[in-house]
């Protein structure tokens, strides 16, 4: 449903806000008509007439304390409607999926709970969402006016925001804190949804740290999870990555850079220079042969088995990542030899 | 009689006797650039923010003008970030501040007040001096990168940008001095040189406004200060006060600036709540109705906004429990605002009503106000604001209270002041039409930017999607009514000045201290003798209309 004044009602705030904004509305629009009905009405007929002095003013004080308290009464109704919204709006259900947003000059990254991301927001209708989102750079806020919600997102901090949409489709997701531009034009790359207004090249800023927010049922937006985990784009050749690239990047954007090094040096952990197909000798003094099931085991149950001379610090990635990338991992791990 | 006196003192002493404008009060450019007369001090101050007023309208055209199709229209969107933030800091430093107060406020309150000049006139002229320093550094900042910030300066945006920040934030810093010293100058004046007779109770509605004003100015212009120091030391200095990346919090920067800011809100909007109060007795022939009640709610005004700061930060992540204490704080605003609507409402009930061009813009200033608080409702109360936050609705909302409010009263009073400060009569009938374009002009530019707000169009957009164009068009248009508006009103004033008649000393036939006891242009020393207050200055009732144009029969008996 679409009103004049407000656009798409898409979450289960729209109607409460959309109450609020207008009983405020017409109250707005009933207090303007009668106050400046009588103002233009004195006007007329109290306007200037030859021989005709001003009453003197006199003193009218019930009428005085009326209209300064009697105000009282619709501001604290006015606050307690706001309120109660606001209340709702600022306590997501314990149940809520988590989306988290990272927000930049001038884009929207979101990560899913399975790791993958994406530019323009995915959510399930009827599912309440709170996105748990942080700034890179400047303060931006993410606002998207068919759910009627916004929150900043603000440098070192997190802040959270919650909504559950109604309906599917695709609406606009916008920043509302400014944030600058770009010197000069920039070029876009094809998916940016403003492609094609003005060309290949247009200005980047505030602006256009826009997108889309689709909205889908719990299937489509399943599948859409698992589209997320295929390879990404390899820089190099612009093509989906092999397996070996991916696990390349999956070893630095998953951090297993920070204990395990490719060169032979032994960091937190074991390095990964000829790892693969290495006998390996464990703390409890068994031994087994590195192979495919043995790394997998690695990285889903690190500590089961640690090898000699090392600590068992490592964190499960069980439900990180996602069976694609452990093969992408092994075959990366194979090529260093 | 005034070559007489001129003589007798030579040529280096001012001539206290002489009309203020004439080369006897103060000779040549040295008159005017070292005169402590707190009325030429108020003419240097109309100049400076009408130029302020000019400048800041340029670039609020540009701005429009960018915006009237989408993508690039006239300028890149560096520029247009440069364009709205030169906009909104000058209109709020270098103009809507100073306008008033300085202009208005210097040149009427010592005289309404029955004294020779304020309490302190060579601080008077130091304020003016801080002034124009200030609005040197800011220009300095212009030519040299400029700014992009907003007049905000949000943290960590500003300490990060590549602009003029600092210059500009020095130039904001110094200004804030000025305003500092002429609420203290003004606030001593009120206490001490008050003619004998005029107790608290007599005093003009614009005395008590001023009043108010110079309160908030004093007590709140020091945190802005702070603060932009603050900001100039993070930048220059890498102090970690707001940027979370050396210790600092950016939502810090919010509460100090808003600390400042909000109750600047009401240093612009209360001095032209004064002037409208003036305009609507003299055109009612009429005293305001409950007078206490609207020179309290001033106070009230200047009280309340010291408390409301954080209703500019429902969605910055502040706690929930500040921000719902902030949204019950707001609602209170409404109360003096309210009664100030109400009270002038009812002093047009029996009046004597003429519609000259300054009432045309005093009732302008009642129906744009009572718009802008009444949409002020919908940003108090918290689930909408989250919607309307940081939209072209609160554009339009400030707008309507800051423009529609503010600037019309200021434009109402120059034009009722103008026969006392310029003995010159201007053209009404040419002044009305251009009342009318600025009418139409505003509501048409700003009235439809609620709509888009409400439908989501996000501020400080460079760029909009198709579905806001429409919106766009039909404002920039108003602005270009606006244009001619403005124009015509500049040109009324220009005309008046190069070949006006001569104006009485009271052509408006007012009761208030300022028309009764002076010439028009007023003599240095304001009165040939010290007045002696026997009266109120709204009482039309003791006397007949045409008595009023000479002076009240009890004022001639003595």
């Amino acid at each position: 449903m679409e009103t004049m004044q407000l656009p798409p009602q898409w979450s289960t705030f729209a109607r409460q806000v959309d109450w609020a904004f207008y009983f405020i509305y017409y109250l707005s629009v009933f207090l303007f008509v009668v106050i400046i009905g009588a103002a233009m009405y004195f006007v007329y007929q109290y306007r200037r007439k030859p021989g005709v002095k001003a009453e003197p003013t006199g003193h009218a004080t019930v009428l005085e304390i009326t209209w300064t308290v009697s105000p009282l009464a619709i501001l604290a109704f006015l606050f307690h409607i706001g309120f109660r919204g606001y209340i709702d709006m600022s306590v997501a259900p314990a149940d809520a999926m988590e989306i988290r947003v990272r927000a930049k000059k001038w884009s929207w990254d979101f990560e899913y709970p399975n790791g993958g991301h994406s530019n323009i927001l995915h959510v399930p209708v009827n599912r309440p969402v709170r996105l748990v989102m942080s700034s890179e750079d400047v303060i931006h806020s993410l606002y998207i006016p068919a759910f009627r919600v916004k929150k900043d997102t603000v440098p070192g901090f997190y802040s959270t925001l919650w909504f559950e949409a109604t309906q599917t489709g695709e609406t606009d997701l916008f920043c509302t804190e400014y944030c600058g531009a770009a010197v000069g034009t920039t070029e876009i790359s094809p998916g940016d949804p403003n492609v094609g207004r003005e060309g290949n090249r247009r200005h980047v800023g505030h602006f256009s740290m826009i997108t889309k927010v689709r909205i889908q049922t719990m299937a489509e937006y399943n599948t859409f999870l698992e589209s997320i985990l295929r390879p990404p784009t390899d820089p190099a050749t612009g093509r989906e990555a092999t397996p070996e690239k991916w696990g390349e990047i999956l070893y630095r954007s998953q951090q297993c850079n920070t204990c395990h090094s490719t060169d032979g040096s032994a960091m937190t952990g074991p390095t990964w220079r000829g790892l693969f197909g290495r006998q390996r000798q464990f703390t409890d003094g068994s031994s087994a042969n590195a192979d495919a099931n043995y790394i997998r085991q690695a990285i889903i149950a690190p500590n089961a088995k640690v090898v000699q001379g090392f600590n068992g610090v490592m964190p499960s990635f069980a439900g990180t990542l996602r069976d694609n990338q452990i093969d992408a991992l092994i075959a990366y791990i194979r090529t260093l030899r | 009689m005034a070559t007489e006196v001129a003589g007798a003192h030579g040529h280096d002493e001012p001539d206290h006797l002489a009309p203020y404008l004439s080369q006897e009060a103060g000779r040549g450019v040295k008159g005017w650039l070292l005169t402590l007369d707190h009325k030429r001090i108020g003419l240097m101050y109309l100049i400076s923010t009408l130029l302020a007023f000019f400048m800041g309208g340029v670039f609020a055209l540009l701005v429009r003008l960018e915006l009237f199709a989408p993508g690039r229209t006239i300028m890149s969107a560096e520029y247009y970030n440069r364009a709205f933030t030169l906009h909104g800091a000058i209109m709020v430093f270098l103009f809507i501040i100073p306008s008033v107060p300085g202009a208005l406020g210097n040149f009427v309150l010592p005289i309404m007040l029955g004294t020779k000049d304020v309490a302190f006139p060579r601080l008077n002229l130091l304020s003016f001096y801080i002034y124009v320093i200030g609005a040197t550094f800011s220009l300095y900042s212009i030519v040299t990168g400029s700014v992009d910030t907003g007049w905000t300066f949000y943290t960590p945006y500003s300490t990060t940008s590549q602009t003029s920040v600092v210059s500009m934030v020095l130039g904001v810093f110094i200004l804030g001095f000025s305003s500092i010293l002429t609420g203290l100058n003004f606030i001593v004046t009120v206490h001490k040189l008050r003619a004998p007779g005029l107790h608290w109770k007599r005093l003009p509605l614009f005395i008590w406004g001023t009043y108010a004003t110079s309160i908030i100015q004093v007590l709140a212009t020091p945190v802005l200060a702070i603060t932009l120091l603050l900001l100039a030391a993070e930048r220059t200095m890498g102090v970690g006060i707001f940027d979370p990346a050396l210790g600092g919090d950016p939502i810090l920067f919010q509460h100090f600036f808003w600390f400042y800011s909000h109750p600047a809100v009401y240093i612009m909007i209360v001095p032209g709540m004064a002037v409208a109060s003036e305009l609507f007795a003299t055109f009612t022939r009429r005293a305001i109705f409950g007078y206490f009640a609207v020179a309290m709610s001033s106070l009230g005004l200047a009280l309340v906004g010291f408390l409301v700061w954080g209703h500019h930060m429902f969605t910055s992540g502040q706690s929930e429990w500040a921000t719902m204490l902030f949204s019950a704080l707001t609602m209170l605003v409404a109360i003096p605002s309210g009664v100030k609507v109400f009270n002038w409402t009812a002093t047009l009930y029996k009046g004597s009503i003429e519609l000259t061009t300054p009432m045309l813009y005093a009732l302008s200033f009642l129906v744009l106000f009572t718009i802008g608080g009444l949409t002020g409702l919908f940003c108090a109360v918290l689930n909408t604001d989250i919607h309307l936050h940081d939209t072209y609705f609160i554009v339009a909302h400030f707008h309507y209270v800051m423009m529609g409010g503010t600037v019309m009263a200021f434009v109402g009073g120059i034009l009722y002041w103008w026969p006392k400060m310029t003995g010159k009569l201007y053209d009404e009938g040419l002044a009305k039409i251009s009342w009318l374009f600025v009418f139409v002009g505003f509501n048409t530019t700003f009235l439809i930017q609620f709509v888009m707000g409400s439908k989501g169009m996000p501020r400080r957009y460079y760029d909009y999607l198709p579905q806001f164009e429409i919106y766009h068009k039909v404002s920039t248009v108003g602005s270009w009514l606006l244009l001619i508006g403005f124009s015509i009103c500049a040109w009324v004033l220009i005309k008046s000045l190069r070949s006006g008649p001569k104006s009485p000393p009271n052509p408006w036939g007012s009761a208030g201290y300022e028309w009764q006891g002076t010439e028009s242009p007023p003599v240095m020393q304001n009165f040939r003798e010290t007045p002696t207050i026997t009266r109120g200055p709204y009482d039309y009732h003791l006397c007949t209309d045409e008595e009023l144009f000479d002076g009240f029969p009890e004022d001639l008996k003595k």
